[in-house]
């Protein structure tokens, strides 16, 4: 979110998607703040990411790369 | 962009997948539900580096493959009247229709525009108050909540000018009529991200459990998809069957209530026929009587056609997961992506599509052919909204 503004009743805000801005509806999530992030559909903001949630996801998965990675097989392909 | 990167990460999908080999002992197959985690699925090969056994059956949530042909046929109809500027989704545009399809309208003098949001529609009808503006609301319940403000932004401003063709669909209904099919081979399902969302899921804990089949809300990075996976297998061979929510960064349990509301406040749940599967009970939103004003089928009274889709296209079968594209024989060769015969060799959420872009080409490269089968539930009328 980088930038909040209301019209008419609608409110709207531009949204950067990693470098390319985008006018966003923001009536779905009325709680957003500029800084934090959002998943936008078609042109509206359908929720907003927990940065929490999404930084606890990382520790699980991270975890699980420590106990795993002395057995862990070169030959496991990565997808790119 | 932050939690993008993160969520494409080779180390942690590298541990992901190691973790998934340690636990799965038996083969599984799953389905993923939508198109979007399909695509990234196929593209990024993640079905194939798998542990042996656990197989990824493509199901049918591409919105643009399930939009009936008929409708496809009504939205020509309408978008050839002169006094009509035709919106839609840029995917919709190369959709064959029987006949023709929009763009090849469009080059033939029709006014056809690409929208990104359905409020620029609605504002191109405010500017042309001249000419008929129709948007063609098609999709799960992710675009449901912007395609139902259209509808009440263009109520509020007074225009009579715009209106709406409606072809939504819903994914749970979808999700029992796959389970209830008698030769399903669908055990654990990978519930889209977005769609819950919008719905949050609640609505998966009775499937979960009529059905007995885990259930995991999944969103649409590669880390993500091995996530989903690893719930789903963890669930499975610990006879499990509940709904998890591996992706709580974006899913709340009960969804938005804002979009919710919006969208119970113009639509309600109706019968919809899916392209290549049939007439799904309760698996559709149409407008509601108060909003028949904007239903663009009724405007132009376009509801009876008929319609054919391609002899060659085994669209139904690949939407409803029983085959691949690579048993087509228009595949990659009369069909492509810059001449698609079917509707799933169009949009980047399209089986074919996903394949095609993924240099997929011979059967060989395939997981064992599924034979999961999804067939319209006859008289199940259980409410899904
Ligand atoms: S490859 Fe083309 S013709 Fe064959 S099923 Fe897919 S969309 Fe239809």
């Amino acid at each position: 979110m980088v930038k909040i503004w209301g019209d008419h009743d609608l409110i709207n805000g531009t949204v950067d998607f990693g470098g390319v801005t985008r006018q966003v509806c923001l009536s779905y999530v009325p709680e957003v703040r500029i800084g934090d992030y959002v998943i936008v559909h078609v042109g509206f903001a359908i929720s907003q990411v927990d940065e929490e949630e999404a930084q606890r996801t990382l520790e699980i998965l991270s975890a699980m790369g420590d106990l795993a990675s002395d057995e862990l097989a070169s030959d496991v392909d990565v997808p790119s | 962009m932050k939690y993008l990167a993160e969520y494409r990460d080779p180390g942690l999908a590298r541990a992901a997948l190691a973790e998934l080999r340690r636990i799965a002992t038996k083969p599984w197959s799953i389905m993923e539900v939508c198109g979007g985690q399909t695509n990234t699925m196929v593209r990024q090969g993640i079905d194939e580096v798998l542990p042996a056994g656990i197989r990824m059956i493509h199901g049918p949530g591409c919105p643009v493959c399930v939009t009936p042909l008929e409708q496809i046929d009504r939205a020509l109809a309408i978008a050839a009247r002169p006094e009509v500027i035709f919106t839609s989704y840029g995917d919709m545009l190369r959709v064959p229709g029987s006949q023709t399809d929009l763009l090849s309208l469009r080059a033939r003098g029709a006014t056809v525009r690409v929208v990104y949001s359905p409020l620029q529609a609605v504002e191109l009808a405010a500017a042309n108050p001249d000419r008929q503006v129709v948007f063609f609301a098609i999709g799960f319940e992710t675009t449901a909540p912007a395609n139902a403000m259209s509808v009440l932004r263009a109520a509020e401003l007074g225009l009579d000018n715009y209106s709406v063709l409606v072809s939504h669909v819903l994914v749970p209904p979808a999700m029992r009529a796959i389970l209830a099919s008698p030769d399903n081979e669908v055990q654990a399902f990978l519930a889209a991200g977005h769609v819950c969302a919008v719905m949050g899921y609640t609505e998966y804990e009775p499937i979960a459990a009529t059905y007995q089949v885990p259930i995991v809300v999944t969103g649409f990075e590669p880390l993500d998809l091995l996530d989903g996976i690893l719930h789903a297998v963890r669930q499975l061979e610990s006879g499990r069957t509940e709904v998890e929510n591996a992706y709580a960064r974006a899913v709340a349990r009960d969804g938005n209530p804002a979009a919710q509301k919006v969208v119970a406040t113009v639509f309600e749940v109706c019968d919809r026929a899916w392209r290549g599967i049939g007439v799904i009970p309760d698996s559709g939103l149409g407008l509601r009587e108060a909003y028949a004003a904007f239903d663009a089928e009724r405007r132009f009274a376009v509801s009876q056609v008929t319609a054919q889709e391609h002899p060659a296209c085994i669209a139904g079968s690949i939407m409803r997961g029983s085959r691949l594209p690579t048993d087509c024989s228009a595949y990659a060769t009369q069909c492509t992506p810059r001449s698609p015969l079917g509707a799933p060799m169009v949009s980047t959420e399209g089986t074919c599509a996903a394949f095609f872009a993924a240099g997929r080409r011979s059967p060989s490269s395939l997981v064992p052919a599924p034979t999961a089968a999804v067939q319209p539930v006859p008289g199940s009328r259980e409410s899904q909204s």
